[in-house]
């Protein structure tokens, strides 16, 4: 495999702000990578670092090989599907979409033919003598995709594309867009601030926070095996435990996660050598059909959250009422030590 | 390796167009002085560069037996600006652009306030239209259709008649520092013609401020037990004071300066603005001129840096 | 909460300034076809169209016309570029001194016209430039640049700017992209300030008193037939045709820039 976007020791400054601070990343060909991370957290930046819209301070971005730093953004082999879609107002969307192809000198019949053809595949067929503004937001969102696609990068850059839809227009956009660059086989490197998307979609996912990277991995071991408290707690819910906790309850005082669905209330049982467990008050359930949540404050203020399946038929009695004390308990093997921030 | 050899051997040859809008690229700065270059140059030579030929002419001596200037550096013509003739020529036209904006913002208000809180759609647009065309339309014609207005036998006149207002009109012109002879002579005519040709400028800020009050404020202050007049003096008025302010910038300035309405109606005696054409014109007194010229650029700047806290920028 | 009604005196107030606005207006447009050669007198004894040909058939007049298009054709064009280009540049980028050159163009409409008109006056004295053609255009360019700069920069940043990186992004080059992005996005824009400095500058006449020499613009010609009122039917006929030359293009400003913004020319 090779690799076709490469950050090494990449740096963009903003005035005092250090919008990305020394970020190093392996992209490889034909991958779905996603880049996530609160606003502000240097996503966004990275990837315009990509299109060439920003320069870098300091560091070299590869794109399949070549040297990127100092390339105007008509001079990269990539394309990019804005946030706002940026779809040209005056022109209708055939023209758009062709706009790549007639800058570049490809000639009309040919341009538009291949127009043509890229609305076909994002299934909008019949639509190029609208303007964008007769088209629904999915619509346009269409429009872009296939206005960067007519170009054939070879890699493709999504800035929070899904962000302006409704959820039911985003999930269906969500399974569309994997397919799609499934069956074209280029590079997706896709910027969101919603872990659920980035997870879902993506071959691997860099999370991203304060312009730095916390970690890159498959979603899988994103969400099992997170590296960093704060990717423990940004990529699903977790508990996070430090510092004296973490020492009594672990024997070592790097922070660890342990995730509220591998843990339960404690009943009469005794305590099983491989568990280790932590007492609190109840001070909160929330009911959430297949599972239920509680929210027990631990005597250092904590929040701690046990989450159970409801996985029995029955109605039953509600175990146990907010004001009692409680405790949780789960299987030693289930923490996952964390790097302790800095 | 080298990076830029990697990158120029994947790009296709370029012409010298795309070579300099690369640079352009990459350079911002060297983008931004571009365009900034010619109006700069225009402005920096020619505009600021008179303003400061014209300060500095106000230095020299005019010789009043030769009619002649020399560049011998005084201050005699800034000081002859507080003799008593030439302070009440300034003390005229002061006077005349206070009255004038303090009475364009009375007249303004009403027509704004319709505009911002009755009028929606079509109606706004037509209102809209309606003050644009006439700021818009010719100065000097404005000011010749109110010679012809004014004139003896002309349209007010004719209404006076009609309506038989004569013995008001005479009591009108025979108030002294308001009337005159006639209506074309009087200062009253003068005040009438400047308030016509700037009363657009005020109402369009005012109008503006208006636009942006939120109507859940008046909605608030009702709820609070206001009655409409209360929320008039309270809520509304107080926050259309920087519309006000703007507005009077423009009817301030401009009738500060103005010399050709003087000229054309009203009593005789100089305005600034006439005494400064005097000055340069006839008399060839340019040194005397620009001492004048700095008077209304004073006044503005103590009136901008006025109006500055009342907010009028943000309303401009 | 006001009321849905507007009191009757509101009403009146508003719909009054208006008719006092609009009134004076008409009286020249009225007077226009006014039969009498001489006088004021109201109300009009009978309506003709004979002066309009007295009028084109005036050498001055025809002169003053010619003078007046030829100035606000120039000065609007270097007002468009210059104005362009300083919206372009002070639009979107922070940078040191911003403000006073935004501040600097309003200067020539935010002070007295009478102090630009001296200055020029007293600059191109001393560098011994005889006032004529030149020297009034290079006046009536200097306050028409901020009316179209108001108006591009309002386009400008209405813009989003993502269209100029998409446009990059899918391969063209800055050319490209001014002549296929934001040429087209301005060029409503473009055309209202264009058209509102003409007005401006057909009209002007207190920076052109002193930077005119001894040409005759039409507002010139115009005040100085007031000062000798000759021929009144004349003046009528040429006081009706500048009206409408200055106020027809805020009707097409109007409609060119009505769907986006407010046209930015409220500073005359």
């Amino acid at each position: 495999m090779t690799v076709a976007v490469q950050f090494t020791d990449v740096s963009r400054v903003f005035g005092e702000v250090k919008a990305v601070d020394r970020v190093s990343i392996d992209i490889q060909d034909g991958e779905f990578f996603s880049m996530l991370g609160p606003s502000g957290s240097g996503k966004t930046t990275c990837l315009r670092l990509i299109a060439g819209f920003e320069q870098p301070n300091a560091g070299s971005i590869r794109i399949h090989g070549v040297e990127a730093v100092g390339l105007a953004p008509y001079q990269r082999d990539v394309n990019t599907v804005f946030q706002d879609y940026a779809l040209f107002p005056h022109m209708n969307v055939l023209d758009n979409v062709a706009y790549g192809l007639k800058v570049k000198g490809v000639g009309k019949s040919e341009r538009l033919a291949r127009a043509e053809e890229a609305l076909a595949m994002v299934a909008l067929a019949g639509f190029g003598g609208r303007k964008p503004a007769a088209m629904s937001g999915g619509q346009r969102q269409r429009v872009a995709l296939a206005r960067a696609l007519v170009n054939r990068p070879r890699v493709l850059l999504l800035d929070e594309p899904l962000g302006a839809l409704d959820l039911k227009l985003r999930e269906q956009m969500q399974s569309e867009l994997k397919k799609l660059q499934r069956q074209l086989g280029i590079t997706f490197i896709f910027v969101t601030h919603d872990q659920s998307e980035a997870l879902s979609m993506s071959d691997r996912v860099a999370v991203f926070n304060k312009g730095r990277i916390e970690q890159v991995d498959t979603p899988r071991n994103l969400y099992m095996q997170p590296a960093t408290p704060f990717v423990a707690e940004f990529v699903g819910t977790s508990n996070v435990l430090r510092d004296g906790l973490a020492l009594q309850l672990s024997g070592s005082d790097n922070p660890f996660s342990i995730r509220p669905e591998h843990t339960r209330l404690a009943g009469s049982e005794p305590l099983g050598s491989d568990e280790v467990e932590i007492s609190g008050l109840l001070h909160d359930i929330q009911y959430q059909g297949a599972s239920t949540r509680y929210e027990i404050r631990l005597a250092n203020g904590q929040n701690f959250c046990v989450s159970q399946a409801n996985n029995q038929w029955q109605l039953g009695d509600a175990p146990v009422q907010p004001g009692q004390q409680v405790t949780a308990r789960w299987a030693r093997a289930a923490m996952v030590s964390l790097r302790r921030e800095v | 390796m080298s990076h830029s050899l990697t990158a120029a051997s994947r790009l296709p040859a370029e012409g010298w167009l795309r070579r300099a809008a690369t640079l352009l690229y990459r350079k911002p700065n060297l983008y931004l002085s571009l365009l900034l270059v010619p109006p700069l140059l225009w402005f920096g030579a020619i505009y600021l560069g008179s303003l400061l030929t014209l300060l500095w002419q106000g230095f020299y001596t005019f010789d009043d037996f030769t009619m002649t200037v020399s560049p011998e550096l005084t201050l005699a013509n800034f000081a002859a600006l507080f003799q008593p003739a030439n302070f009440d020529i300034i003390l005229r036209t002061v006077g005349m652009a206070v009255a004038v904006s303090i009475a364009s913002g009375i007249l303004a208000f009403p027509i704004a306030y319709y505009m911002a809180r009755y009028t929606t759609g079509k109606t706004k647009a037509f209102f809209y239209i309606a003050v644009m065309m006439p700021m818009w339309a010719s100065y000097i014609v404005k000011a010749y259709a109110w010679t012809l207005l004014l004139a003896k036998g002309g349209v007010a006149m004719w209404f006076v008649q009609v309506l038989h207002l004569q013995p008001l009109l005479e009591f009108l012109l025979g108030v002294p520092g308001v009337g005159g002879n006639t209506l074309s002579t009087s200062h009253l005519g003068r005040f009438l013609l400047f308030i016509y040709i700037w009363l657009p400028f005020m109402i369009l800020p005012i109008q503006a401020s208006l636009e942006r009050l939120p109507p859940s404020l008046l909605q608030a202050s009702a709820d609070l037990g206001a009655h409409p007049a209360q929320t008039f003096w309270q809520v509304i008025l107080p926050l259309s004071i920087p519309g006000i302010a703007a507005g009077s910038i423009f009817t301030f300035s401009l009738t500060l300066g103005d010399f050709i309405v003087p000229q054309l109606i009203g009593p005789p005696g100089y305005f600034i603005g006439s005494m400064v054409y005097a000055q340069q014109g006839a008399i060839g007194n340019m040194p005397m001129a620009a001492a004048f010229t700095l008077v209304p650029i004073v006044l503005i700047a103590v009136y901008l840096s006025i109006v500055k806290r009342l907010g009028a920028f943000d309303a401009l | 909460m006001h009321s849905e009604k507007a009191s009757w005196g509101l009403k009146l107030a508003a719909w009054g300034g208006l008719v006092f606005l609009h009134f004076p207006i008409a009286i020249i447009f009225l007077y226009a076809f006014n039969t009498e050669s001489s006088g004021f007198s109201f109300p009009p004894q009978g309506f003709t169209l004979k002066w309009f040909g007295v009028t084109f058939a005036r050498a001055d007049v025809l002169e003053a016309i010619k003078l007046s298009l030829e100035v606000a054709a120039i000065a609007t064009l270097i007002a468009m570029l210059l104005g362009t280009l300083a919206a372009a540049a002070l639009y979107r980028r922070h940078f040191f001194g911003k403000e006073s050159i935004s501040m600097m163009l309003i200067l020539p409409i935010a002070l007295p016209g009478i102090i630009t008109g001296i200055a020029l006056l007293s600059a191109f004295k001393t560098l011994g430039i005889e006032p004529g053609l030149l020297t009034i255009i290079i006046g009536h360019a200097t306050f028409c640049v901020v009316i179209v700069y108001n108006n591009v920069i309002a386009r400008f940043r209405r813009t989003s700017h993502s269209l100029i990186e998409a446009s990059m992004d899918l391969g063209a080059d800055g050319w490209q992209t001014f002549r296929y992005i934001i040429l087209p996005n301005l060029s409503s824009a473009l055309l209202a300030g264009g058209m509102l400095a003409f007005a401006l500058s057909f009209d002007e006449i207190i920076v052109t008193t002193f930077t005119a020499g001894h040409e005759k613009t039409l507002p010139i010609w115009l005040l100085n037939q007031l000062a000798r009122p000759r021929d009144v039917p004349v003046t009528n006929v040429v006081a009706m045709l500048v009206m409408l030359v200055t106020m027809l293009p805020i009707l097409g400003a109007y409609y060119l820039t009505k769907d986006s913004e407010g046209v930015a020319g409220s500073g005359k």
